[in-house]
């Protein structure tokens, strides 16, 4: 019998707690398996955030800290500061870093910190129940957008911060992706490694890969229809493309 | 050197590996100082964009196993407290300095000891509690960082040291004798890449029935061993006094010489003074009321300290105040004159 799919090592053998459909499972398997191509398991360091991924420590098999919401910039810039020998990653979704860490993130790269930061846009927060994300779509109906984003409502406007990012001499990588499907997943692979390649080569800033993912429990779609609502809607607004580097 | 100079200099040569501050004044001369010296030693200064991400970057270094500070004054001390309180949940050592000044708000920049609840009673959320020193001269300014960092590895907390705008830009001769070091136990918990050993994790969420309030337990339990053993307090002048000052931090050096003053005039007078704010002591000062006399608490602030002295005392002698709050700080003949008034009436009684 020829195996033409397995578990990758980084990733631990357990059920996960997301939801059917969930981009993180998917971005987790990714990670993991980047780390293991680049055979740097054992100098790695990451940063779980305040989400739905949390407990990402326990399915990925890496020295991690998890940390306050937001802030996990800051606690990378602490970790790599002291240990610029080590890998450091943080793994964020948009509320932990475009809504309450907005700051640590973009002084996190101001200051050309050489850490990679895996951004996980999925539009919502997840965690709390589905609330409105700086990175909410226009018309997009939340638990605290029920009527649908409306600007004119004081709501605001989806919030682009890989454009921001990209602007920033500290940035040396940034790149859009989506896990929309088999090429938006390869992609999106192929971001994640690049990377850590960058930090592996000691490139002088932050590389950062902005990940549309799917919460299907929250936009209120079935998985499949999910991944079409990125493709037609989402990337509309955060377009897929390498913003630098 | 100035107070704040010393202290830097002092957690250079206890062994600090990272410094990360947000300016803020009167203790400016610490962030520059370590901007300065830290990179000369090939050791880590980052100014970050904030006290939340100064306290952030300590975590992160420590999580590594790192001996990491951040100093600040109380506005940005209290920007710190969800990162103290986080770093209490994750078991990691941390060193955090505030040189107080007036509050609340912006309040001003001048000196204080306002911050003392918020310091001892733990300004974040959660059952958890931080050691606190209160140096009192220039001398301790520097002589409590090594102590600091070997408190925090030791039990794996934050260590708070305590000053004011006065020791802070005090000018007074240091010497850098870095103390005899405690015995510290290893980190096999820090996060250094998985080499050789399972996955470590730091964390402080414990979602399961039953994991925070067993957490909750263990670390009440090193509260308790702090307690039992890491008190440290001075005496002066105690035994056959009539009236004990009790005062800390730099209030301390103003009541040292209403005490010798008022023994010139034949007044039984003494002091003690708390080294550790947390751990207090209790014992100490409830043997002292053990005989009768009095005490008056004096403080830079409206009375935050007096609550701790009258439950030491616990309602066997009176306890009295001399509280001087917003950036004013006692004279000696304020003090003096106090107690006087207080022993000349307890004697007319
Ligand atoms: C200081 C603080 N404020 C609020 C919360 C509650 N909270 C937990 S997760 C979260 C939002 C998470 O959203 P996101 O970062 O987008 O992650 P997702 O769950 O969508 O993956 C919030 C507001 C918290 N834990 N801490
Ligand atoms: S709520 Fe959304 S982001 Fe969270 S686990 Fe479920 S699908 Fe994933
Ligand atoms: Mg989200």
């Amino acid at each position: 019998m020829n195996t033409v799919f397995k578990r990758t090592p980084v990733l631990k053998d357990c059920p996960t707690h997301y939801c059917p459909g969930c981009g993180h499972g998917i971005a987790h398997r990714l990670l993991a398996e980047v780390l293991d191509e680049l055979d740097i398991q054992d100098r790695t360091i990451g940063i779980a955030p305040v989400g739905c991924a949390v407990l990402a420590y326990n399915y990925l098999d890496v020295d991690m800290v998890e940390v306050a919401h937001g802030r996990a910039p800051a606690v990378a810039t602490g970790m790599k500061r002291t240990n610029p020998d080590k890998v450091i990653f943080s793994y964020q979704g948009d509320g932990d870093l475009a809504a309450i860490g907005t700051a640590e993130i973009i002084h996190a790269a101001h200051r050309a910190e050489r850490i990679t930061v895996i951004f996980i846009n999925n539009a919502v927060f997840g965690m709390t129940g589905g609330q409105m994300a700086p990175t909410t779509m226009l018309g997009q109906v939340t638990a605290t957008t029920q009527q649908g984003r409306n600007p004119s409502n004081g709501q605001g406007y989806p919030l682009q911060v890989s454009e921001i990012l990209a602007l920033l001499p500290g940035t040396v990588y940034v790149e859009r992706c989506a896990l929309n499907g088999v090429p938006g997943i390869r992609r999106t692979k192929a971001a994640m490694k690049h990377a850590f390649q960058l930090q592996l080569d000691d490139a002088p800033g932050l590389s950062l890969v902005e990940v549309l993912s799917p919460c299907p429990t929250y936009w209120r779609m079935s998985p499949a229809k999910a991944m079409k609502w990125i493709d037609e809607q989402m990337s509309q607004v955060f377009p897929i493309a390498r913003l630098k580097g | 050197m100035c107070g704040n100079e010393a202290l830097a200099e002092a957690a250079i040569v206890a062994g600090c590996d990272a410094y990360f501050g947000y300016p803020i004044t009167p203790q400016n001369e610490i962030t520059a100082y370590m901007s300065e010296r830290m990179p000369q030693e090939g050791r880590v200064f980052v100014q970050s964009e904030s006290e939340l991400a100064a306290i952030n970057m300590v975590f992160g270094a420590a999580a590594t196993g790192k001996r990491a500070m951040t100093s600040s004054s109380s506005p940005g001390i209290s920007l710190m407290q969800e990162g103290i309180s986080y770093l209490a949940g994750a078991e990691l050592p941390a060193v955090v300095v505030n040189v107080m000044r007036g509050g609340p708000g912006l309040g001003n920049i001048a000196p204080s000891q306002a911050d003392y609840f918020q310091a001892t009673r733990g300004g974040g959320h959660g059952d958890y509690r931080t050691i606190v020193l209160g140096p009192s001269s220039v001398q301790e300014m520097a002589d409590c960082m090594p102590l600091a960092f070997d408190l925090a590895d030791q039990y794996r907390m934050t260590v708070m040291v305590l000053a004011d705008g006065i020791l802070g830009q005090m000018m007074e001769p240091v010497v850098l004798d870095p103390k005899p070091r405690r015995e510290l136990p290893p980190k096999p918990w820090a996060l250094t890449g998985m080499k050789d050993r399972p996955q470590n994790i730091v964390r402080s969420l414990y979602l399961a029935d039953g994991a925070l309030e067993e957490l909750n337990s263990r670390l009440m339990a090193k509260y308790q061993q702090i307690q039992d053993n890491e008190v440290l307090c001075e005496e002066y002048r105690v035994e056959d006094a009539e009236i004990v000052v009790v005062a800390y931090g730099i209030a301390a050096r103003i009541a040292r010489a209403a005490v010798d003053q008022a023994r010139d005039e034949g007044i039984c007078a003494g002091m003690i003074r708390p080294i550790t704010l947390w751990p207090f002591p209790f014992e100490q000062i409830g043997a002292a009321a053990e005989t009768f006399r009095m005490f008056l608490t004096v403080e830079m602030s409206c009375g935050q300290m007096v609550e701790d002295v009258k439950l030491a005392v616990a309602g066997k002698c009176p306890v009295l105040l001399h509280g001087r709050p917003g950036g004013g700080v006692p004279t000696i003949d304020e003090v003096l004159d106090k107690i006087r008034q207080l022993t000349i009436r307890a004697g007319a009684a």
